[in-house]
């Protein structure tokens, strides 16, 4: 099995959300860049464990700038065999989207395992657009995935339930918590992803489709109104009358 | 020029983001003096509803095909509707279905896209929450066809008490070589992401045997219960009650958090909630700081009291 695991860099999740230059760029002064949580613990650990269990090779994918090379060093610590890095600038989603899905069909991977969502800007659009420019199936927030044969059991996330649903390879998923449990890379991992293949490759032509115009801040609470301990009542007065929330 | 919505009925009927979703489409079409057209996949009725949000025309693609909830096939549905009616924008909700859909269809319309937005268009720049809720970004989209997927209780209703006509629509559905083997609905409980109230407790409350009153205050106000990530996983509640920057993201009118410290990744997944009130034995719990009403105090004190002056509030 050809396993192709997505990964994306973001802020650490304690990280100070602050902007620069007249807000148009995040504040990356002190910010600690981790591997996108959905992509670590979720996609690529059932990636490993799937390969574990059924032989095969785990590779991650990133676009990015040379920058992003230690967090996928982490991912190769924790056991991807091999990575690549196409190197572009990923300002748009659409735009990252058709470098991944040139890249995976070039290569015919079986799976593209992808997080739900970068924790950054939340987009939760590059699985689904990789899977549309692959003309291949699409299963988002999955929670599970087995596999028998070429034939994937899927469970994702649906409005108030569980949807399961059954494909064959190849597909693109994006995971969702459940479907698998975090990994710490040990010694021997950081040691081995010193000399794992982190290949280079050049993006290919494409427009980008959105462009960040600016950030901004939500405006502060305007702070907390107590009530005493003794007075629930006056609580539930406030939330009915004032807030008007019950 | 028009707008086109696609509204979620994969339940049987409109979903509560499907009214959201035509709302947004509906004010959007109206400031730019255009109309507003929803599709709909699969057996649905009350279709015509959707005209209260200012949706002129509901195109209904019936076939029994959709009748189970295929991304493939919907997005086939959405971009031969808008296709149809000339749509050079098309919205969804920001939710499980969106989230299925709308990237596959900007993908296969090559066109720019924005999810969580928060607020209507401005020009060609629409303002979405990042980083969790923590800010927001003014993104702009470049190309002719734009797809906008919208944040859950982020823009207010405006009824315009209209009537929509339902008409019968069809196009050539593609092989999406994905089956439906089962779909299981957690009992007849709330849904998390669609309550306006929702009580969350966290491991101030001690143990799972003490979330009777969670339960019953939820009860009583008719709201869905959640917990933070540490209560989940050691197994206190289930994990579809998660809440936070890794669980899911919620957006009610109101949220109780009883025994929550409030660390920023449990606020990420909460901080868009309208009004939030903290009931916690520490005056110095972070939580506080992102509260509209606090009780400094012992939950297993307060949250009985309080399910009593609720009952004493609705009768
Ligand atoms: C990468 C990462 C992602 C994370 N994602 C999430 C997430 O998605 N969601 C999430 O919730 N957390 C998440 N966390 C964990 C988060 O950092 C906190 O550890 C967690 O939210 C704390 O849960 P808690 O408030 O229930 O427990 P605690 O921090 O233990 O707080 C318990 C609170 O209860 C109060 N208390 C005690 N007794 C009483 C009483 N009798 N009455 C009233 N109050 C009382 C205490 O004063 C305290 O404030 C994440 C952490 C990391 C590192
Ligand atoms: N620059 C990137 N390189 C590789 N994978 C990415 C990149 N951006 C996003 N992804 C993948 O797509 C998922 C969804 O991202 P997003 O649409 O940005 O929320 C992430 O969890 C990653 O798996």
């Amino acid at each position: 099995m050809k396993i192709l695991v997505c990964i994306s860099k973001a802020p650490d999740t304690t990280a100070k959300i602050a902007f620069t230059d007249g807000n148009s760029k995040f504040d990356e002064n002190g910010v600690q860049f981790i591997v996108n949580p959905y992509d670590e613990w979720y996609a690529l650990v059932r990636g490993l464990e799937l390969k574990e269990a059924n032989g095969g090779t785990v590779t991650v994918l990133n676009v990015g700038r040379a920058d992003n090379d230690p967090i996928i060093r982490k991912a190769l610590a924790i056991g991807a065999d091999d990575a690549v890095r196409i190197d572009a600038d990923t300002n748009d989603a659409l735009y990252v989207a058709k470098q991944i899905a040139h890249y995976a069909k070039e290569q015919s991977f079986d799976m593209v395992l992808c997080g739900k969502e970068t924790i950054d800007y939340n987009g939760s659009q590059v699985a689904g657009m990789v899977a549309e420019l692959m003309d291949v199936p699409y299963v988002s927030l999955a929670t599970k995935l087995e596999m028998s044969g070429n034939v994937a059991t899927i469970e994702r996330d649906i409005e108030g339930g569980v949807e399961v649903v059954e494909t064959s390879t190849p597909f693109v998923l994006s995971a969702a918590k459940g479907m698998a449990e975090a990994r710490i890379p040990n010694m021997r991992g950081i040691m081995a992803a010193r000399t794992k293949p982190l290949n280079v490759v050049a993006a290919v032509d494409a427009q980008e489709a959105t462009a960040i115009a600016g950030f901004s801040l939500p405006p502060a609470k305007s702070g907390c109104k107590y009530v005493d301990a003794a007075n629930v009542e006056e609580l539930v007065h406030l939330l009915h009358n004032e807030a008007k929330a019950i | 020029m028009s707008v086109l919505v696609y509204a979620d009925s994969s339940n049987g009927s409109l979903t509560k983001n499907a009214f959201e979703a035509a709302n947004y489409g509906g004010q959007f079409a109206k400031a730019q003096g255009t109309t507003a057209v929803a599709v709909v996949t699969g057996s649905a009725s009350g279709l015509e509803e959707l005209g209260k949000y200012g949706i002129s025309k509901v195109l209904h693609a019936s076939d029994t095909a959709l009748d189970q909830f295929d991304p493939k096939k919907v997005t086939a549905v959405v971009a031969a509707a808008a296709q149809q009616e000339g749509a050079t924008t098309v919205v969804f909700a920001h939710d499980y279905s969106g989230k299925a859909v709308a990237p596959r269809l900007a993908a296969k319309l090559d066109a720019g896209m924005v999810t969580g937005a928060v607020a209507l268009p401005n020009g060609n720049v629409i303002k979405k929450a990042v980083f969790s809720g923590k800010a927001f970004a003014e993104v702009e989209i470049k190309t002719a066809t734009k797809i906008i997927a919208v944040l859950p209780n982020s823009l207010d209703k405006v009824e315009t008490g209209g009537s929509a006509s339902v008409e019968p629509f069809s196009c050539t559905l593609p092989d999406s070589g994905l089956t439906v083997k089962e779909v299981r609905k957690e009992s007849a409980e709330l849904s998390l992401t669609e309550a306006d109230i929702v009580v969350s407790a966290g491991r101030g409350l001690k143990g799972p045997e003490n979330w009777g009153m969670v339960e019953e205050l939820a009860k009583e106000l008719g709201a869905a219960t959640a917990c933070s990530r540490p209560v989940a996983d050691i197994g206190w509640r289930p994990h579809h009650e998660h809440v936070g920057q890794t669980g899911i993201a919620i957006r009610p009118n109101l949220y109780i958090a009883i025994g929550i410290s409030g660390a920023i990744q449990h606020l990420a997944g909460v901080n868009g909630s309208k009004v939030i009130v903290v009931i916690n034995t520490d005056a110095e719990a972070p939580f506080f700081k992102a509260a509209d009403y606090g009780i400094v105090g012992d939950a297993f004190e307060v949250v009985p009291k309080l399910i009593e002056a609720v009952k004493k509030l609705k009768a």
